[in-house]
């Protein structure tokens, strides 16, 4: 407490004593706790799987062809099948969420601004990022593959309804720091809002946005509840995204963990493996997009 | 879109005429085409609730009021899913219990006491929980921390027994895989969003009230519980609603490590089931009222975790809008 020296007439300015510096250094130190105690489990977590997938991961686990039977050791065929599914059923997720999740955001932006239209889309695709994944793959069973089968396009659209919102959310934060003056100059010359919307305002926002929908991609690569009954799980590598019952990565992983025999937690621990480092790549190099490309930042 | 009364901006020079007449066609497709998108998201939701409610039809019809019953036998087509609306609850409420704390805390360190160049890259490493995917969670909870948490839950059973509360929800039975380890693992999986909608709400706090607090000799701690605290309230309160929203719906993690059970108990070591989890493990083998029992699971995740996030949101917006002075 500053109080007042008699003796000097100046403030005491020195660090509070007793009880209330005790306190504030023990509610310091449980600060600093709460984040070393997240910490334990996440390296917890990365040192066993890198432990425990690098011995199993070779070029052949990527590549090799089919998956075998639970019983069977982790050095026998390959997650090739998980690994193209992943690829195919997120890249096509990726195609029909971002370009849709960019419009979005560009009505919410551009033509909404404070209508209620507007403002009850932006509200609800922030509530729809709460939807667990599980609804939306129950979702697109109900209305998809009830009447189409079961197809990696099925799981595509059960992550892209995942990742819809997470683009539409980063992509709109992004429009909104675009100053005003770009478009009021822009006008100024005489072009209309869609020529201005599409060469200046997008292109002035593009790093933030890219950056955005790759972590929706990552989010996506990962997922599991949304693709178990949409694409069901195969053995062999179906390159044919729109049609058959296909596989991923996070669908073996999720087969492969309950079973108690070796070779089918190995497969699983390399198939875990894999996903991590997809995923911490695509982070990676959204950070590096906000970092190199990103004209406009928080 | 209304008429324009005042010149728009966007209407080519020199005219006269409100903008629709005499935009060309292709901005009025892109605006069109807009808008589209923007609507998608609200088809979206209402196709979900629609097409999930008709497929679960039957079991509301066949079962009744007897969905909420405990009585879960789909060989003897009885689907009363109370445990699994219970194991929910009780999952989501450890997870909150225990991530709560930590993410304010994280959130606090990170605004309050570390200097900026710190805080960069302790975000990083929060937002890398959020990354790692949550079948990757259930692997390790499954594999590595069930069997090595059990014999920690079975000394404290042993420990607590007979002891009138810590007893009645810590004794035994136990198991590796339990609603504890589910809450324990849920509440790794939240704090990254817990923590950074936090860090949002407190980094609003107008820095004069924090000098403010400060020039009155305060410490840090109680610039905190006098100035930072009063302000964010409302904010963090609609943080843990989304936590909790989240770690209801979390469906893998806590599919591999809840212990598959459906049973209600108070034992929070002991094994139980919440509803995704049971939809994730059993909708592959189900038709008929079993399958439509599974889907109305699907339903009322889908009506919990909708109420849950429009209460939420509602709770943060009207705190930015405050905040805003609107």
């Amino acid at each position: 407490m500053a109080v007042v020296s008699a003796e000097t007439g100046r403030p005491d300015l020195r660090e509070a004593k007793g009880w209330r510096r005790t306190k504030n250094r023990v509610m310091t130190a449980l600060m600093v706790a709460s984040f070393v105690i997240v910490l334990i489990p996440l390296g917890f977590v990365l040192f066993t799987v890198i432990a425990k997938g690098a011995s199993v991961i070779s070029w052949q686990f990527l590549t090799g062809e089919p998956i075998p039977p639970i019983v069977l050791p982790a050095d026998v065929g390959g997650m090739w099948p998980a690994v193209l599914g992943t690829i195919e059923i997120t890249a096509l997720a990726t195609l029909m969420a971002v370009p849709l999740g960019i419009l979005g955001a560009v009505y919410l932006n551009e033509y909404g601004g404070r209508n209620w239209l507007a403002a009850l889309i932006g509200f609800m695709s922030d509530v729809m990022t709460g939807v667990p994944s599980i609804v939306m793959g129950l979702f697109i069973f109900s209305i998809w593959v009830l009447h189409f089968g079961f197809s990696g396009l099925a799981g595509a659209f059960a992550l892209a309804c995942l990742m819809l919102p997470i683009v539409i959310r980063s992509s709109y934060e992004m429009l909104r720091l675009v100053p005003n003056s770009l478009r009021e100059g822009s006008y100024a010359l005489g072009a209309t809002k869609s020529r201005v919307t599409a060469t200046v305002v997008l292109p002035a926002a593009i790093g933030g946005i890219v950056s955005g929908a790759l972590l929706a991609v990552a989010r996506a690569a990962g997922e599991t509840a949304p693709l178990l009954f949409t694409i069901l799980t195969v053995t062999t590598a179906n390159p044919n995204v729109f049609s058959g019952a296909n596989t991923s990565l996070p669908s073996q992983i999720f087969a492969n963990a309950n079973q108690p025999y070796p070779g089918a937690q190995d497969r699983g621990w390399g198939a875990a493996l894999t996903l991590i480092v997809i995923c911490f790549i695509l982070m990676i190099v959204a950070r590096f997009v906000t970092a190199r490309f990103a004209r406009y930042q928080h | 879109m209304s008429t324009v009364t005042q010149v728009d901006p966007a209407a080519p020079a020199g005219s006269t005429h409100p903008l629709e007449q005499r935009r060309p066609l292709g901005d009025r497709v892109f605006a069109i085409v807009a808008l589209g998108s923007g609507l998608l998201v609200l088809v979206i939701l209402v196709l979900i609730a629609v097409t999930t409610s008709q497929q679960a039809a039957p079991w509301f019809s066949s079962e009744g009021w007897k969905i909420f019953t405990n009585n879960w036998n789909p060989a003897a087509n009885q689907f009363g899913a109370l445990a699994f609306i219970y194991g929910t609850a009780v999952t989501a409420i450890i997870a909150i219990v225990i991530a709560v704390p930590l993410s304010v805390g994280i959130a606090l360190l990170l605004t309050e006491v570390v200097p900026y160049r710190w805080s960069r890259p302790i975000v990083y490493v929060v937002d890398l929980l959020a990354v790692v995917p949550s079948v990757v969670w259930g692997l390790w909870g499954i594999l590595v921390f069930a069997p090595w948490v059990q014999h920690i839950y079975a000394s404290i059973a042993s420990a607590v027994t007979g002891v009138p509360v810590l007893g009645f929800f810590f004794g035994t039975p136990t198991s590796g895989a339990s609603f504890f380890t589910a809450g324990l693992i849920l509440a790794v999986m939240i704090s990254p969003i817990v923590t950074s909608l936090s860090r949002e709400v407190i980094a609003t706090v107008p820095a004069i009230d924090k000098e403010g607090a400060y020039a009155l000799g305060a410490t840090r701690w109680e610039m905190i519980t006098g100035a930072v605290w009063p302000h964010s309230q409302g904010g963090v309160v609609g943080a843990v609603l989304l936590g909790l929203g989240r770690a209801m719906g979390e469906t893998i993690a806590a599919a591999l490590v809840i212990g598959s059970s459906a049973t209600i108990t108070s034992r929070l070591f002991a094994p139980g089931y919440n509803m995704p989890a049971v939809i994730a493990n059993q909708f592959g083998e189900a038709s008929g009222t079993f399958r439509a029992a599974l889907m109305g699971l699907g339903v009322l995740l889908f009506v919990f975790t909708i109420i849950i996030n429009v209460l939420a949101r509602g709770i943060v917006e009207r705190n930015a809008r405050k905040k805003r002075g609107g």
